[in-house]
């Protein structure tokens, strides 16, 4: 009794009933949200390859004019003026220095504060200081800004009489302050993801709060808190009215926080704020320097991309 | 059921428990826990097995609101485990505990095994190897895992991961060892495995096992109690309570009338 019967495929998509007529409808309804869907995350991504492209485009204008050799060993950065120099180091070290000062307050500062809000806090301190720690993120950094020049930088100087007023000290610590919030936030999202069994494996072990924590809630939780630090990163390098307002504008190649310089970002604000020609070499600096910029977050970013999976636990 | 050749290690006395909410879980239990003996908690789900469980050390302090009355009295001390003037770090350093799943640390599978004794802050290098060896052959894993102490525990598989929170319970030689369905997630040859440990340990150790399985309770245990709704309905030899039970109710349970 062997009636194998051979199945044929519909050589076209028919409606088998009127009652399936509507089923047809909500297929191409559901092909058009999917395909909406699918342009609001494409979006992002053009928006990026379309600034890498004007990046990359105007830089190499710029890099017609200024070989990439000068451009990276020149100690001095000076295109507007009469002499010019193009030297991008010492927007490099003022850049890398106010987001080390930074980072140097907002790591610890940032962790501690997550692991105290994951691990010690009750619900209730929780759910009041969480939001407000986040509310810390939505103060416009115009604000923060005058917060370095008017208030920090006065108090560093009672510490450090010899603190200039425009210093990388008093915004770096600023930027620090205004990142803490990503670290918290995001590090505690990630130490309430690890699982509670894992928590009371380690009480049933007879290990306190404090030890638990800190030997198994945030090693578990460690790709998450390295994702924070990375965002802080790319945040504080990024920033930029704080170091324009607070930190001078004189590019400087130093790496000593006490001294005054100008970022990457700071010079980008002052420049695009004069009335440069387009065109013009000072005006190609711009996005030379927004290149460079580009480059060290992408920098970070890859290489938080592979702490990350170093790191990764599955649990 | 008085032994003339059996000590109690512990005991709950007039034992009750209350949760958060107010649910009266646990109502006026009284059961001894037996020198080097395993007693195995079995009933219905929800009858409060875990809870009880889970008291004996303390793991209900972590919670806020839980409520507990009554005594569990430890020997030869006589320290009633439950007191507020007790250290619960202190208890879960005497009784340790394996979960329902296996829950290593993400650290090496050393680490996982050395944790209880770092925890109580052994530095002694020499000391602390020789203690994870012992765990790790107690836990019968030492033969699998001895070449690579070093990787990560997530690398083992179910059974093997349990076997490593077994040998980490072990490594700071608990008086007594809680085991809460301790083979419920994984498959017949782990628990297997997992039986014959337990029946390895039996006589060195003081035990107490909260299972599903019924055939596991008659396998492994010296003595069972059935619990039915937060009380505890019968406590006997597990022979006596599976051949002839004195209470209706645990007869229906054990022939499958009430699950």
């Amino acid at each position: 009794m062997n009636t194998a019967t051979q199945v044929q495929e519909p050589s076209q998509r028919t409606t088998i009933s009127p009652r399936l007529a509507k089923n047809y409808r909500r297929n191409i309804t559901e092909r058009i949200i999917e395909f909406l869907l699918m342009l609001c995350a494409l979006s992002a991504v053009f928006t990026t390859i379309a600034i890498v492209v004007i990046l990359v485009y105007e830089s190499y204008s710029f890099f017609e004019h200024v070989s990439v050799f000068d451009f990276l060993t020149d100690p001095q950065w000076t295109p507007l003026f009469e002499d010019a120099h193009y030297g991008i180091m010492p927007l490099v070290s003022g850049t890398l220095t106010i987001s080390f000062v930074a980072l140097a307050f907002a790591v610890p500062v940032g962790t501690i504060a997550a692991i105290y809000l994951s691990e010690f806090a009750s619900h209730k301190t929780r759910e009041t200081v969480k939001p407000i720690l986040e509310l810390l993120a939505g103060v416009p950094t115009i604000a923060f800004g005058y917060f370095a020049l008017l208030l920090v930088t006065p108090l560093l100087q009672m510490v450090f009489p010899d603190l200039p007023t425009f210093n990388m000290l008093g915004p770096g610590i600023v930027i620090g302050i205004m990142v803490v919030p990503y670290i918290a936030s995001v590090s505690e999202d990630a130490m309430r993801a690890v699982p509670m069994s894992m928590r009371e494996g380690a009480y049933a072990m007879g290990a306190t709060r404090f030890q638990t924590a800190m030997r198994v809630v945030t090693p578990a939780a460690i790709s998450g808190i390295v994702a924070a630090y990375i965002l802080a990163i790319s945040r504080a390098i990024g920033e930029t009215m704080v170091v324009a307002i607070a930190a001078g504008q004189q590019p400087n190649l130093t790496f000593n926080p006490m001294d005054s310089a100008a970022t990457i970002t700071a010079y980008i604000v002052q420049v695009a704020m004069g009335d440069l020609p387009h065109g013009s070499i000072g005006y190609q600096s711009i996005f030379a320097a927004g290149l460079v910029l580009m480059l060290m977050t992408l920098f970070f970013n890859v290489l938080g991309h592979f702490t990350r999976k170093k790191f990764r636990e599955a649990y | 059921m008085a032994n003339a050749d059996l000590t109690t290690k512990a005991e709950a006395r007039d034992f009750n428990f209350f949760y958060s909410n107010g649910h009266h879980a646990l109502k006026n239990i009284n059961l001894p826990l037996y020198e080097n003996k395993i007693t195995a908690l079995i009933g219905p789900s929800g009858c409060g097995k875990s809870t009880l469980l889970r008291s004996f050390n303390r793991m209900h302090d972590l919670y806020p609101g839980n409520r507990y009355e009554g005594e569990i009295v430890m020997h030869p001390d006589n320290t009633n485990i439950l007191d507020a003037n007790v250290d619960p770090i202190e208890v879960r350093m005497r009784i340790s505990m394996v979960f329902q799943k296996p829950n290593p640390f993400p650290k090496s599978i050393f680490e996982n095994v050395a944790y209880g004794l770092r925890v109580r802050g052994e530095k002694n290098k020499r000391l602390l190897a020789d203690k994870v060896e012992e765990a790790l052959k107690g836990a019968a894993l030492w033969d699998e895992v001895k070449d690579r102490l070093q990787d990560l525990a997530f690398n083992l598989s179910g059974g093997q991961q349990q076997r490593l929170c077994i040998a980490r319970a072990l490594a700071t030689d608990p008086e007594i060892m809680l085991f809460d369905e301790p083979t419920s997630a994984l498959d017949p040859i782990a628990t297997a495995n997992i039986e014959e440990l337990m029946n390895d340990l039996r006589g060195k150790l003081t035990m107490l096992v909260v299972t599903h399985n019924m055939q596991q309770a008659a396998r492994v245990s010296d003595y069972t109690a059935y619990m039915y709704l937060g009380d505890l309905i019968e406590h006997d030899k597990t022979g006596d309570i599976f051949i002839k039970p004195k209470d209706k109710r645990t007869e229906d349970y054990i022939t499958g009338r009430i699950s």
